[in-house]
């Protein structure tokens, strides 16, 4: 923003103050995220940056905390050698395998639900949207408790079905969100248009209504996929040993056996975030250009 | 032209012979069947698998059912004794009979249970529960000869605490109150007191981190919301970030900045302002719950404040400037009350999400920074305390559903914005 010529100098530096309030905010979201980066090359078993690495000397850098993320223990061996085990790997494939289950059901789920929403004959249409919403609110603890108990009643604590069921509940929501705000723009004379034509209604569906809802629906999956990546209270409360997520695994690291392997999996998970915002943003966009909305 | 046409007068037919309110009627029934039926599923699977279970687990706030199954003699011996007398040999013969005939899963429990009431039942349950075989009468003295403490009156009285089935005790617990032996409610022990303290501490960060929150997005929400669109969708991406990154990723990443021997002291030491021996203490604290959720928390406070003010024309503001307002009081006085909304909706939403924080406080919260998320835990995975557990998760709910409600109000739930 550059300033106008007729400013003050009062004006001025409030201007600077302003600006260098701004940037301290936005320092402050990234740089944690930003240090750990560096860190997770530390040759030392320690979680600081020790002298060596700010002098950049070449010998305190390494990648052994990659390796022993990878399950590749060989030279770590100086370690405690219950770093060592693979848990890291079996760990992400496990959430990965939850996670997109649980998003494809929830996103079909979510999708249904906004549907039947967005029509305006949809009798208690409020009381319902804050309803399929409400895993949203509730605090996770209170879920994750509520669940143990039901789950335990019903023989699905410990399964792992019983956890790409409740990771689905917490999927749900996003995904209404985020199509109902994308039918919002949807032309609905475009069903009617293929109908004339003699279209069913699925055919029409599917080749009207569902590739212009597509970015909402692609939206609400990566939000839920995030969410059943992430999750680590219902995991705690429903997850018996088998059900070893990364979260699990992160969880566990931070809380006894903390080396920096788990900055290693955290940078990667922060590059793994900036591609899945870098594809919504894409997705925004080409939602907006083919709803002919202008940028705003 | 041997068919009569349609009357004038008449109803309006359709093509098909049916008069055209009625096929309306008909195909806006239609619609409404089809989306009930588009909306059932994913209802009934919310229904089945998110409402039942929380409900159900709310109602064992109450539910003081399993202690009457198990001792339903005793407690009618306990209704026919006048409280004043020594107990007498039926009321022992009583408890003999539960006692035999209950199964030792259900004496476990109900022994837990009773400890609550006064501790040391559940030893002398114990006890006495492993000689009940032998025992034979006169069933006073046999009771007394297992276990002295049958003589204490005081356990007896403690029943009358829990011969109803439903109780609110663990609601009084809740807040550091409870019931003495005639079920008037008392405050605990000033040595028990915790929880008051917690709910305190939790309101205390959660207004804490709202206010921080929106200090800090204000201003940054401002400068997103006027900034050409290119260079703000840049610096909306270091909104984003943190938002889309693993809540443990953050929690290291914060472990890192905040330590002893974190970036932060670190720097403060080398820049000079911090003595080597003096490093603050930011983590594992009550700062540390602060700092950290303040971070976690604030893209949802600049989202949807960003959102209302992109709404807001700068003609607005050069229109009051126009007409002889300073800039500051332009900005007071036409500007602030505008974005009005979005405070309401980001304060609200941090709010809700803040006060039923677990992770975040377990992690760097140490001692001092735990909330009352953190208690529902330990009661629901420790001390399986449950009645407790929900309780306070009871408790906790009602406060959010009233939040929610008037965010719904306010703003609307079909409003909210992702991303």
């Amino acid at each position: 923003m550059a300033l106008p010529i007729y400013t003050t100098p009062g004006q001025r530096v409030w201007h600077y103050c302003y600006m260098a309030f701004c940037v301290f905010v936005l320092f402050f979201l990234v740089a944690p995220l930003v240090a750990v980066i560096p860190l997770s090359f530390t040759s030392s078993p320690f979680l600081n940056f020790t002298p060596e690495m700010l002098a950049l000397d070449p010998d305190a850098f390494s990648i052994r905390w990659y390796k022993s993320l990878f399950g590749m223990c060989a030279d770590v061996e100086d370690v405690a050698s219950t770093m060592c085990h693979n848990k890291w790997m079996t760990g992400a494939g496990r959430s990965l395998y939850y996670a997109v289950i649980s998003t494809v059901l929830a996103t079909f789920l979510g999708t249904l639900a906004a549907l039947g929403l967005s029509n305006e004959h949809m009798p208690a249409k409020r009381a319902i949207m804050a309803l399929m919403i409400s895993p949203l609110i509730v605090p996770l603890i209170i879920t994750a408790a509520g669940m143990a108990f039901f789950f335990a009643k019903i023989n699905l604590s410990n399964t792992d079905a019983g956890i790409i069921l409740a990771y689905t509940i917490l999927g749900m929501p996003f995904v209404v969100i985020t199509v109902t705000s994308t039918l919002v723009g949807f032309d609905r004379s475009l069903m009617r248009a293929g109908a004339n034509l003699g279209g069913t209604p699925t055919y029409n569906f599917f080749k009207i209504q569902m590739p212009l809802i597509a970015p909402g629906m692609i939206s609400g999956a990566l939000f839920a996929f995030i969410t059943a990546f992430d999750e680590i209270v219902i995991i705690l409360f429903i997850g018996g040993p088998q059900q070893h997520t990364l979260p699990r695994q992160m969880w566990s690291g931070i809380r006894q056996e903390i080396s920096p392997t788990i900055l290693a999996a955290a940078t990667i998970l922060v590059l793994f975030s900036v591609l899945l915002l870098t594809t919504l943003e894409l997705l925004r966009r080409r939602s907006e250009r083919l709803r002919g909305i202008t940028p705003h | 032209m041997s068919t009569a046409p349609a009357t004038v007068d008449g109803p309006l037919i359709t093509a098909d012979g049916i008069p055209l309110k009625e096929s309306l009627q008909k195909s806006l029934r239609r619609s409404k069947i089809r989306a009930v039926l588009l909306v059932a599923p994913p209802l009934l699977f919310l229904i089945f698998l998110f409402i039942i279970p929380i409900g159900n687990m709310l109602t064992r706030s109450v539910d003081d059912k399993l202690i009457n199954e198990v001792f339903p003699n005793t407690f009618e011996a306990f209704e026919a004794w006048d409280k004043v007398s020594e107990p007498s040999e039926e009321m022992f013969a009583a408890v003999y009979q539960d006692l035999k005939a209950a199964s030792k899963t259900e004496i476990g429990k109900s022994s837990v249970r009773m400890n609550y009431a006064k501790p040391g039942w559940r030893s002398l349950i114990k006890v006495t529960a492993r000689k009940i075989k032998k025992m034979e009468p006169p069933y006073k003295e046999a009771f007394l000869k297992a276990e002295g403490r049958w003589a204490d009156t005081e356990f007896w009285l403690s029943l009358g605490i829990m011969k109803d089935k439903r109780t609110m005790g663990y609601y009084l617990n809740a807040v550091d109150r409870t019931y003495d032996f005639d079920k008037n409610v008392i405050h605990v022990d000033e040595n028990r007191k915790v929880y008051n303290l917690l709910w305190w501490r939790t309101i205390q960060v959660s207004i804490i981190v709202t206010l921080a929150c929106l200090l800090l997005a204000y201003p940054v929400s401002y400068l997103l919301a006027t900034l050409p669109m290119r260079i703000a969708n840049l610096l909306m991406i270091c909104v984003l970030m943190p938002f889309w990154t693993s809540l443990l990723v953050r929690i290291v990443a914060w472990m890192i900045m905040l330590q002893q021997n974190g970036v932060v002291n670190d720097t403060l030491v080398a820049a000079g302002i911090l003595s080597d021996e003096n490093r603050l203490a930011m983590m594992y604290n009550f700062n540390g719950t602060v700092i950290v959720m303040t971070q976690i928390l604030l893209p949802f406070m600049i989202l949807p404040i960003f959102s209302v003010m992109k709404t807001i024309p700068p003609s607005y503001m050069k229109a009051a400037q126009n007409l002889g307002a300073t800039p500051t009081l332009a900005f007071i006085r036409v500007y602030m009350p505008q974005t009005i909304p979005g405070i309401g909706a980001g304060c609200i939403l941090v709010f809700i999400v803040a006060i039923g924080y677990y992770i975040t406080p377990e992690l760097v919260g140490g001692k001092d920074g735990r909330l009352i998320g953190n208690m529902v835990a330990y009661h629901m995975q420790r001390s399986l305390n449950w009645g407790l557990a929900a309780a306070m998760g009871t408790i906790l709910l009602i406060v959010i559903l009233v939040l929610y409600w008037i965010y719904d109000k306010i703003i609307g739930i079909d409003n909210m914005k992702m991303g």
